[in-house]
């Protein structure tokens, strides 16, 4: 049996159902922005319960705890206050890495403290131990590996070398031979545990690698699965209920979030972990090479184009958000609405760098979530719009994968921006999307391009429209 | 597997299907947040951090203590501040128009 069983506080338990309880209810009430923020109370709630019951059951090192407790606290809050909108991927990414990183470390301490007595874990516990020690592990190595990607301290590109899965399939297979060992009780079996654990880190940080730019909402999706399935098998490791209920609505979320986003590009999970895109590369570098046939206009010239629709639908990308674009977008939506036209946003799924970064970055812009609609539900309105504004979004708008049988994206749901009666692109540079895929849409008649930073295009056509 | 083992089991898997449930009512406009509330939750491996630091048999060195409840503790109150500050922001109608440069 598990150490904490013999703890006789069962109003503990009791508090820690109430905690299962109000995480339940916390989810429940985030399937409407209208009772969301009331949802996340009742789980901060929870949490707190959860804290205070754990704390209030005879713990020692009172300095230790209190003290971390509070650096924590402060660091997490501050940092979360500041951050910018655009960066809530990374933010993300860190707060999951350091959740895997503490489940990783109880686990340790749980097995250490039985060998510590001399003693030989169950199999139950050597067992969990591990899984949740492993899963930890690479979660918070490949977090912190996704978050120096987003944060661009290292390139978001993926990175490939030959023999890459060749490696990470030896550390796989190393982890598990240790895995095994711990089980087994062999001697020393600590050591093994540490060469799992620091195997485990490794193999974190070699996943993420290879993956990257518009496969981050798969790689962010999965890791917070991952810290879920820790932090459920720490709750096995110590004979905790909340943590292993919570760790499987966390599982289940990130799952389910990832299996959406693997959708959404027409492509399973197993295809965007090992690297497709980064084979397919050359092949579509070299279909870019014919000649472009592309119109560049000035920022005058869309706010005209503008001025004069009765209908615009807006597509924004990744690019909005390096640009910081969304507050000038709703500016330029503000004027055009003044001038009686309709402005709908359409967002793809897996626009942006994590599940639904464009409509956080709208939203933080002030703008009506009523107006962001679904891929599904705003594609047939594309036919009666008359200006498609794309700010910086490329394969998601490329009619190539509904198409051309041959593109390496063939297949992929995008948002069909070539059926409005005019498309404006903004765009940094006629230079190809992450995936260095051709994009016909740019040399289709009825496309015109405006180069340059997204803000400063959209800034300029607001100028435009106001000027007219 | 000790019958305690599998009674855990059993909690996982109910756990597992009523968060798919739960989950898949989420619209997509708020998959953001959704991520940003799950990643508060499994900040309750706090409660596992406090135990372990805290034992009187801790096995660790404090410093080791110190980092776990750190990282949890890091991951609790982050987790529910970033999901609050955005889900602040999702409005049906703006109230009073703000300049768009406002914000940080």
């Amino acid at each position: 049996m598990p150490a904490a069983d013999t703890t006789p506080a069962s109003l503990v338990d009791v508090a820690y159902l109430v905690t299962a309880i109000c995480f339940i209810f916390g989810l429940r009430y985030l399937s409407s922005p209208k009772t969301a923020r009331l949802g996340n109370r009742i789980s901060a709630v929870g949490m707190l319960i959860a804290v205070v019951a754990t704390l209030a059951q005879g713990i020692v090192n009172w300095w230790v705890i209190g003290s971390a407790l509070a650096v924590g606290a402060a660091i997490g809050i501050v940092s979360a206050q500041r951050v910018k909108m655009t960066a809530m991927p990374q933010m993300v990414a860190i707060f999951n890495g350091a959740g895997g990183g503490a489940a990783a470390l109880v686990a340790a301490g749980e097995l250490l403290k039985v060998y510590g007595a001399n003693g030989t874990p169950t199999y139950d516990v050597s067992f969990t131990s591990m899984l949740s020690a492993v899963i930890g592990a690479i979660s918070f190595a490949g977090s912190i590996i996704a978050f120096l990607k987003l944060q661009e301290v290292m390139t978001g590109r993926p990175i490939t070398y030959p023999g890459q899965q060749v490696v990470n399939a030896a550390i796989a297979l190393a982890i598990l031979v240790c895995w095994g060992m711990v089980v087994a009780n062999a001697p020393n079996a600590i050591d093994y545990f540490w060469v799992a654990l620091a195997a485990s880190f490794a193999l974190g940080i070699l996943f993420v690698l290879p993956i990257g730019g518009a496969d981050m909402p798969v790689v962010i999706s999965l890791l917070n699965s991952f810290t879920g399935v820790a932090a459920a098998s720490t709750g096995f490791v110590l004979g905790n209920n909340v943590l292993i209920i919570s760790g499987a609505l966390v599982g289940a979320s990130g799952t389910l979030l990832t299996v959406l986003m693997g959708k959404a590009m027409n492509r399973s999970v197993t295809n965007v972990l090992f690297g497709a895109f980064g084979a397919v590369k050359p092949a579509a570098a070299g279909a870019a090479a014919k000649t472009r046939n592309v119109r560049s206009v000035s920022a005058d010239d869309v706010a005209a184009m503008l001025a004069y629709a009765n209908e615009v639908i807006v597509v924004p990308g990744y690019g909005m958000a390096v640009a910081q674009a969304q507050h000038s977008i709703r500016e330029l939506a503000d004027q055009l609405e003044k001038k009686g036209i309709e402005v709908k946003y359409a967002i793809h799924p897996v626009a942006g760098r994590m599940p639904g970064h464009m409509n956080v970055l709208l939203a933080e812009a002030n703008v009506p979530y009523t107006s962001l609609h679904d891929m599904d539900d705003i594609n047939p309105e594309f036919e009666r719009a008359d200006v498609a504004l794309v700010v910086g979004a490329n394969d998601v708008t490329n009619p190539a994968a509904r198409e051309d049988k041959d593109s390496p994206i063939y297949g992929m749901p995008i948002l069909n921006v070539d059926k409005a009666h005019n498309v404006v692109v903004l765009k940094r540079s006629m230079a190809s999307g992450f995936a260095g895929i051709d994009n016909p849409l740019y040399d289709d008649p009825k496309t015109v391009m405006l180069f340059g930073d997204a803000k400063k295009s959209i800034d300029g056509i607001v100028a435009g429209v106001k000027a007219l | 597997m000790t019958a305690h083992l599998l009674t855990e089991l059993t909690i996982f898997i109910l756990a597992v299907f009523v968060g798919l449930e739960v989950i898949s009512k989420v619209p997509t406009t708020l998959h953001t947040p959704l991520m940003s509330a799950t990643n508060a939750i499994h900040g309750i491996v706090l409660v596992g951090a406090i135990l372990v630091a805290g034992a009187a048999d801790a096995p660790f060195v404090p410093v080791i203590g110190f980092v776990l409840v750190l990282l949890a503790s890091l991951n609790v109150f982050g987790g529910y501040t970033v999901t609050e500050r955005m889900l602040q922001m999702f409005r049906p109608r703006p109230q009073a128009p703000k300049p768009p440069a406002d914000q940080p």
